[in-house]
């Protein structure tokens, strides 16, 4: 079996990884809707921007994988990590769900993003403010997508209410971890690799609640429960997400196509 | 534009088709960004800048690229991905709009909206869009994301033909 790489501790390379981790595992759980939603456009949509995620994964994790000489590819570095090694919001790794689950968590994710993507444009990191310009442009259009939805299934009949205020209950609660800053953080604003995810809050709060209004739907209180997988401490469904990803390249190492 | 290397590496690029959307040329989508002489009769550069992050035809592009330029007798050359400034609709040009309108897609009407620029959750209206079929305006979106990263799906209630269009972004 291929072994497992170790990645560098600098908090430069766990900022980048946080990023990069978070759109890889959510593209790898919207591409499990393909062929499964529950009309044909939405399937497509799904697909869509499951591609547009990865493709903002590959260059993270390319970037990620090149500093400070590190010399990984964007393959070792997203199927070669042991599971502690991943920097991924713990929302993004929760099974799919249903439909109204999926839509719910695509607001709270694009929306931070695009408010993230944002303040990397002007990062001090010339190559991380280059993917920050075409990823913003993608996050603004998946986030759009996914209020729409929102509010259609909020406003919509007692069933599609009943089942998004339930999946809002369940994400809200890993909600407090996007914007829990540590030192990561903390180095980040120092040399102006990027913001603290903290400063985010405030205009992140604000499309939610423009969202959750339109939608008739009420903001869950802030639970005490803090989610980690940012710092590596995941939920227990990361491993069966990895276990997928990573099972050709541990089996067949080296594997190319 | 020279009538050397560079100007015919110009005119060739411009019979390279997207693989995706094969009515357009890379040069009518706006990708190429730069083609540079190299100092003595060595690998042209040409600059690409990718339409989507994941865009699965950015591989096969390049590929086209250096086999026409080979073709043509004025290689060798090499490709360069630019990821900064980040590609546009915007950059896709007026032959290229004309273009995707004969082959059923409506093109990007309007300039790509500012990112940056707050969402508007609330009393949307999407600006009416002409069918690329019998020009009404008279046509409702479907889906907002289509076959390719760069398309979404509409309907011509005028005609009732299911039609395609290049999103703005």
């Amino acid at each position: 079996m291929q072994p497992s790489i170790r990645v560098d501790p600098d908090p430069g390379v766990q900022y980048v990884l946080r990023i990069g981790d978070t759109c890889l595992i959510l593209g790898q759980r919207l591409g499990e809707w393909c062929g499964h939603a529950p009309v044909l456009e939405e399937d497509i949509a799904m697909a869509n921007m499951a591609l547009d995620l990865v493709g903002q994964a590959r260059a993270l994790l390319t970037h990620a994988g090149q500093m400070r000489g590190q010399g990984y590819d964007e393959d070792q570095l997203a199927f070669l990590r042991d599971e502690r090694d991943y920097r991924n919001l713990t929302l993004v790794e929760l099974p799919r769900g249903d439909f109204a689950f999926t839509v719910v968590r695509n607001a709270m994710v694009a929306g931070f993003l695009r408010h993230l993507w944002a303040a990397l444009q002007s990062s001090s990191d010339t190559e991380l403010a280059a993917i920050a310009g075409k990823a913003i442009k993608e996050a603004r259009y998946h986030q759009q997508h996914a209020a729409d939805w929102i509010v259609r299934l909020g406003d919509g009949t007692g069933e599609s209410r009943r089942r998004t205020e339930a999946a809002l209950a369940s994400a809200w609660l890993y909600m407090p971890e996007f914007f829990d800053s540590d030192a990561v953080d903390d180095a980040a604003a120092e040399s102006g690799l990027g913001p603290r995810w903290a400063d985010l809050r405030d205009a992140w709060l604000a499309d939610m609640t423009a969202i959750l209004d339109e939608a008739g739907l009420a903001m869950p209180a802030e639970a005490a429960f803090r989610s980690t997988g940012k710092r590596g401490v995941h939920s227990e469904h990361m491993g069966y997400v990895l276990t997928e990803m990573q099972y050709l390249q541990r089996a067949y190492p080296g594997g190319v196509w | 534009m020279s009538t050397g290397r560079i100007g015919k590496a110009w005119a060739v690029l411009g019979t390279v088709l997207d693989p995706e959307v094969p009515a357009l040329s890379v040069r009518d989508l706006g990708i190429v960004r730069d083609v540079v002489e190299p100092a003595e009769g060595g690998e042209l550069e040409i600059v690409l800048t990718p339409t989507y992050s994941g865009c699965p035809a950015t591989e096969v592009i390049e590929q086209g690229v250096l086999e026409a330029i080979a073709q043509a007798g004025i290689g060798p050359a090499r490709v360069r991905l630019q990821r900064a400034p980040a590609w546009t609709s915007d950059w896709i040009s007026e032959e290229g709009r004309r273009k995707l309108r004969d082959y059923g897609i409506a093109p990007p009407g309007g300039t790509a909206p500012d990112a940056t620029v707050p969402l508007r959750f609330v009393g949307r209206r999407e600006a009416a869009l002409a069918c690329p079929r019998c020009a009404s305006t008279d046509t409702e979106r479907l889906s907002a994301f289509g076959s390719t990263a760069c398309k979404a799906l509409y309907r011509c209630r005028a005609c009732r033909e299911p039609f395609e269009h290049f999103k703005p972004i």
